[in-house]
């Protein structure tokens, strides 16, 4: 082929000229199939209710955010996934029998107050599903909270208590059936299991760093083993570590990247932070829950977390110090 | 064994199977070459011929401007053509000395003469490189003379030969490595005379296992030198990841690997410290990859320096599709092309010519702060907030989150699933806290001289009025 006989220029553009395979849209569609498994089973416990609920609120979702950006003239953005993945966080945060326009109200909150009004993906500074979430729980606190019609069969539905309240009264829980997802709950939270088949997609495709979850759910376990009241029972520890979403919120709701710290260490300290937020919530708050709350308030001081946990640059500060006595040790070593 | 290697970077598509098997071949041009007198780091050379002067291969044409600066020397015999700026790969002209070749390649009298090395002296061995007018090959182009040249030539333990070749699809050190071994070696041992102490380690990447083994090979009977593997990783070859990978030490911006007591070349340079110094062959050749997926036949092929791209490209076959971009070294750190015809410099290491500009591809979107730069940055920076504080134009919190410890390595721009232009951003504020620096130090140095008039005057006037005081003349140094 003749070589640029006309002279025209070449593109140029700043290196690097590669880009890795990885896109926004890649990822967000990773975080939904991470969801999927706990989806799937959230509507198999109860029913095609909760199929109803998940679908309407991931819609009004995206559609929110479509009529948003083309009233104000902003590029479309929905493609990118991230509106579906709020409203599927949103969506499986809630109790199965909620009337379905209340999570759906809660995806327009979500992407129009929270995410869009904020400057759109990357700018807000609190978790929009999460948000929403509070945002219903104030304003509907009956219909958030009411599990009697997700009580498994056999169990005593009357006395309306998750295994959370249950052991926070002094009760029992069955670990199984808070492993399995044979408890009264939230569409997405039930089965610990089915989130941890999703957890391990996102680890293994690198989504997610296990730094926040592992850090949360350790500072959790470590708080109720001393103030739970029943000292480090291996049983009681681990069943609190399986009620009341934890294991949600740990691993989809904590490590949601806009809200949460960049910085290797501030990602641990965010992890403390809301793990003991989280405790405080279970042991001394007036429900046992607690774990949407923490997170919120985690996000709300995250980017002083940041901000306080710059790591060192290469080469300097402490890395200056290792050098140096990796010197001194080769002249010693040379002198002898 | 247990691979060096640093924390953080990047593993880009490495694309080394177009080209690793192809034997390095011996390119020759008709017509013009092109020198620039400034193709290195520090001070443009001098030139030192006239248009019309007829030149041999090896013969300095542009004496060096400096102490940080290099000869530069005709690759070829002819006439000087013209002393102009020409265009260069950076896609600015440059002032260059261009020769019309004769087509005979002749060469200065004792060109390729072989020298005794044990009977050199350092100072000698030091001149040789300077004179030859090596600069760092496939880098930043530093004079390696200069290099060479540390404060105290006991303080340092480690040499290390740069063998990893980091880039995606660059092969030509690797091809070097395979057929020029036992030069390199001889380049190594030099540089070894030079530095009692030193310890010579060859760096190189596992994904080049065959490279690992002719070296490891070549310097069985070495007590002083041996073969380090590294992990393939980019960029394991930056100068201050290799020598974190090699000896567990870190330097920064402000230091020079002679602070830690190391010196790094490349093994091409290597090969140009042997050639100038055993053989009398300055650096007047030089090796490049031609690769890329436009590309009809990808070749390793030993190349003129002043060579116009345009020709070694045609004789690669040319393209076989449409190239949308062309690149002069590799895919993360190397200079797009607005054109073609501008001529082979003493660092560049490669010409790619890609069907697809993943860049132009790639529209950028919002950052998702998914924290995949800051996993990856080989610096330890964190590049969502750089290029926060740039963007505010905030340089002084640019410079205290660490931004002048950025080596525009890429790792970052290349990983973000945004695809945003983190790198670009980095290179714009660094060189405007690099300005600020110099206009701080220009006002600094104001500042300081008036304030030195003022003490002058001041004294003067302290001066005068105890000459008043005691109405005679005393003054103060008797
Ligand atoms: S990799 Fe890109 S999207 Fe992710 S945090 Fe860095 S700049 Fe933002
Ligand atoms: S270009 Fe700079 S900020 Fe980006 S990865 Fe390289 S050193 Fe880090």
């Amino acid at each position: 082929m003749a070589l640029n006989e006309d002279k025209k220029l070449y593109h140029v553009s700043s290196s690097p000229h590669v880009r890795a395979s990885v896109t926004t849209q890649k990822i967000m569609t990773d975080v939904i199939i991470a969801m999927l498994p706990a989806t799937a089973f959230g509507v198999y416990r109860f029913g095609i209710g909760a199929l109803i609920v998940v679908l309407a609120t991931v819609a009004a979702a995206v559609i929110s955010e479509y009529l948003y950006e083309y009233f104000m003239k902003r590029p479309i953005t929905i493609t990118d996934g991230s509106a579906v993945v709020t409203g599927m966080i949103l969506a499986l945060n809630m109790p199965p029998e909620i009337p379905v326009w209340m999570p759906m109200l809660g995806a327009v909150f979500a992407i129009i107050v929270v995410k869009q009004l904020y400057g759109g993906l990357g700018q807000n500074f609190m978790n929009p599903a999460l948000a929403a979430r509070c945002f219903l729980l104030i304003s509907f606190s009956r219909a958030m909270t009411d599990f009697s019609a997700s009580f498994p069969e056999g169990v005593d539905a009357v006395s309306g208590a998750t295994p959370l309240a249950v052991l926070k009264a002094g009760g029992e829980a069955s670990l199984s059936d808070l492993f399995f997802g044979n408890i009264a709950g939230t569409i997405g939270e039930v089965s610990v299991l089915m989130l941890l088949i999703g957890a391990a997609y996102l680890l293994i495709r690198g989504v997610i760093s296990i730094r926040i979850p592992a850090v949360y759910i350790a500072t959790v376990a470590v708080f109720m083993g001393l103030f739970g009241g029943r000292g480090f029972d291996l049983y009681y520890i681990a069943c609190e570590i399986c009620a009341g979403g934890l294991i949600f919120g740990a691993f989809f709701m904590a490590t949601d990247y806009v809200t949460t710290p960049i910085t290797p260490l501030g990602q641990i300290l965010f992890g403390v932070f809301i793990g003991i937020l989280t405790g405080v919530f279970r042991v001394f708050g007036a429900s046992a829950e607690g774990v949407s709350y923490a997170i919120i308030i985690g996000n709300i001081v995250a980017p002083l977390i940041e901000r306080a946990t710059v790591p060192t640059p290469f080469g300097k500060g402490r890395y200056a110090e290792i050098t140096k006595k990796l010197m001194h040790e080769n002249t010693e070593r040379g002198g002898k | 064994m247990s691979l060096g290697t640093f924390k953080g970077g990047a593993h880009p598509y490495e694309g080394k199977v177009l080209s690793e098997n192809c034997a390095i071949e011996e390119l020759r041009f008709d017509g013009e070459y092109i020198f620039p007198l400034s193709q290195h780091i520090g001070a443009p050379a001098k030139a030192c011929v006239q248009v019309g002067d007829t030149v041999l291969a090896g013969q300095v044409i542009a004496e060096a401007g400096g102490f940080i600066s290099a000869n530069v020397l005709s690759s070829v015999s002819g006439t000087v053509k013209a002393i102009e700026p020409r265009m260069q790969v950076s896609g600015f002209p440059v002032m260059s000395v261009v020769v019309e070749s004769d087509g005979r390649f002749e060469t200065v009298e004792g060109y390729g003469q072989k020298r005794d090395i044990d009977a050199l002296s350092k100072d000698e061995i030091r001149d040789i490189v300077k004179a030859a007018g090596i600069v760092g090959i496939g880098g930043a182009g530093f004079p390696t003379a200069v290099k060479l040249m540390p404060k105290n030539d006991d303080a340092i333990d480690y040499f290390i030969a740069n063998g990893s070749e980091c880039e995606p699809y660059l092969t030509s050190d690797y091809r070097l490595m395979l057929e020029e071994g036992e030069r390199i070696v001889g380049g190594v041992k030099i540089c070894l005379g030079l530095f009692p102490n030193a310890k010579g380690i060859i760096a190189i990447e596992d994904n080049k296992p065959e490279a690992i083994k002719h070296m490891q090979e070549l310097v069985k009977s070495e007590p002083r030198i041996s073969v380090m593997q590294l992990k393939t990783k980019y960029p394991e070859g930056g100068e201050r990841q290799l020598i974190n990978a090699v000896t567990g030490r870190y330097i920064n911006s402000s230091m020079l690997p002679a602070d830690a007591g190391c010196i790094v070349h490349n093994v091409a340079t290597l090969l140009a410290i042997y050639d100038a110094v055993a053989e009398s062959k300055p650096l007047i050749e030089k090796t490049i990859t031609v690769t890329g997926d436009a590309v009809a036949t990808p070749k390793n092929v030993r190349v003129r320096l002043g060579s116009s791209y345009k020709k070694i490209l045609d004789a690669c076959g040319g393209l076989k599709t449409e190239a949308n971009k062309f690149i002069c070294g590799g895919p993360m750190m190397g200079q797009a092309l607005y054109e073609l015809d501008c001529p082979v410099t003493k660092p560049s290491s490669a010409l790619c010519a890609f069907a697809h500009d993943e860049v132009a591809e790639n529209p950028t979107t919002p950052c998702i702060r998914c924290g995949r730069c800051v996993a990856a940055c080989p610096e330890h920076l964190v590049p969502p907030m750089l290029v926060k504080a740039a963007n505010a134009d905030d340089m002084e919190g640019f410079e205290k989150i660490g931004g002048m410890e950025c080596m525009e390595c890429g790792t970052c721009s290349y990983v973000c699933p945004a695809r945003r232009p983190l790198t670009q951003t980095f290179k714009q504020a660094r060189k405007k806290v690099a300005a600020l620096r110099k206009i701080k130090a220009a006002e600094e140095k104001q500042r300081k001289e008036h304030e030195e008039a003022a003490k002058k005057e001041a004294e003067k006037k302290a001066e005068e009025m105890k000459k008043n005081e005691t109405g005679k003349e005393v003054p103060s140094w008797r």
